[in-house]
């Protein structure tokens, strides 16, 4: 089966690097698959779970906190401010983030203050999802 | 006669500060190391993003976004790059003297521009002289993640597409080896010289290149802001490592020569007691 090089970087460094068979990625206008030879093309990424299936029938999820993928034939780029592969994900963590987020979205009502929690919401639980493996 | 004890003390005093500036070396020495793998992880990102933003800004010409777009000045914004401790040589002292004579050439009235500042120094530096400090990061770790940043580069971004000024200089000590560290100004926003690449292919942008722009703009402003304190970092590691190496030889040459001083005292003490026993042996026959 054909694969495609996919690299996911942040700015604290490359997170993962791989030679998939498919990428799955949610951008904002949509969730979208990826098979090796697809057109260039750029788009901005969601919140998500970002799912690369791999050549021998296993599947890795890569927790991005928006960002975009950039596609070229042969190779797949993600560009993230933040990502995580499932297994570096520290729960404890997360689930300590999305508690703080919720406390802040009960509490206040200022509009800045309030996308910016809802956005810190979307993210811990993004990657609680992908930690735990429900997708 | 020079007082023997009071040697011996400065002898002891100096040698423990040099105990602490050799410390103080070795400590910024592994730092350092750790900043440059920073500052080279970080590099393919930083590839990666100009590449895609050339590409996309070289396909949607004058697009018209605010961040691609000179406006007339009205209020410029200073990033400054400083450290949150001294003991680091010139460094922060010849940022902060470049950016002092800078605005001082370009502005007349305390009105026409705004700081930002990364670390105490900087900061206080620029709060101290009544300047208008709208925002700053005090307390950075040594290897800043991205997410230490986020919120000042966010803010930085801002408050230029809100129009709170019109452009935005970086400061930061552009580290070039471990003993030259360059000051560099680096014009952030607008966004007017991005170099444009040929060389990729055309995309195809969903849902259009105008909302890409929009995500990548400010992720790359961001991004260059990043850069440029991973920079800083290294040069203050740098900095402080030769300033306590340089701390370090002086305390040697004080030693080796209080040592003398102290030797020559010392002999010259001893020829005195014997001249003294002598004379006394002598007075006796």
């Amino acid at each position: 089966m054909k694969t495609v090089t996919v690299s996911i970087v942040t700015p604290d460094g490359p997170v993962y690097d791989s030679e998939v068979t498919m990428v799955v990625a949610k951008t904002v206008s949509g969730e979208m698959g990826v098979l090796p030879g697809h057109i260039p093309m750029v788009a901005p990424l969601a919140i998500s779970a970002v799912k690369l299936k791999k050549q021998d029938g296993s599947t890795d999820y890569v927790a991005v906190s928006g960002g975009f993928i950039e596609i070229r034939p042969e190779k797949v780029s993600i560009l993230a401010p933040s990502a995580e592969a499932a297994a570096s994900i520290d729960l404890a963590r997360a689930k300590e983030a999305l508690k703080r987020a919720e406390g802040r979205l009960e509490g206040k009502k200022d509009d800045i203050d309030f996308k910016r929690a809802e956005l810190a919401l979307k993210r811990a639980l993004n990657r609680i999802n992908v930690q735990e493996g429900n997708i | 006669m020079v007082n023997l004890r009071e040697i011996k003390g400065r002898i002891n005093s100096t040698k423990s500060t040099q105990k602490i500036t050799k410390a103080m070396q070795m400590v910024s020495s592994s730092k350092l190391r750790r900043a440059e793998q920073n500052a080279k992880a970080y590099v393919p990102y930083m590839e990666k993003i100009q590449d895609v933003v050339g590409a996309i800004a070289a396909g949607t010409k004058d697009s018209g976004h605010p961040m691609l777009t000179a406006r007339p000045v009205k209020k410029t914004a200073y990033l400054v790059i400083g450290s949150d401790r001294g003991l680091a040589g010139a460094y922060n002292s010849s940022i902060l003297r470049q950016v002092q004579r800078t605005i001082n050439e370009r502005h007349k009235s305390k009105d026409e521009y705004v700081i930002l500042a990364l670390g105490r120094v900087a900061r206080d530096y620029f709060v101290k002289r009544d300047h208008n400090v709208i925002s700053s990061v005090v307390a950075l770790p040594d290897q800043p993640t991205f997410a230490d940043i986020k919120e000042i580069a966010r803010n930085a971004v801002g408050m230029f597409i809100d129009g709170a000024y019109d452009e935005l200089y970086m400061y930061y000590n552009h580290f070039e080896s471990a003993i030259s560290q360059v000051v560099t100004e680096k014009k952030v926003l607008p966004l007017t010289d991005i170099a444009t690449s040929t060389t990729s292919a055309a995309y195809e942008f969903e849902p259009s290149g105008e909302a890409i722009l929009e995500v990548l703009l400010p992720q790359y402003a961001e991004s260059l802001i990043y850069g440029a304190l991973l920079d800083g970092k290294a040069s203050e590691h740098a900095s402080r490592m030769t300033a306590m190496r340089n701390a370090t030889d002086n305390a040697s040459e004080l030693i080796d020569g209080l040592s003398l001083q102290y030797n020559r005292a010392r002999q010259a003490a001893i020829t005195q007691e014997i001249t003294e026993i002598v004379g006394g042996a002598a007075a006796l026959e």
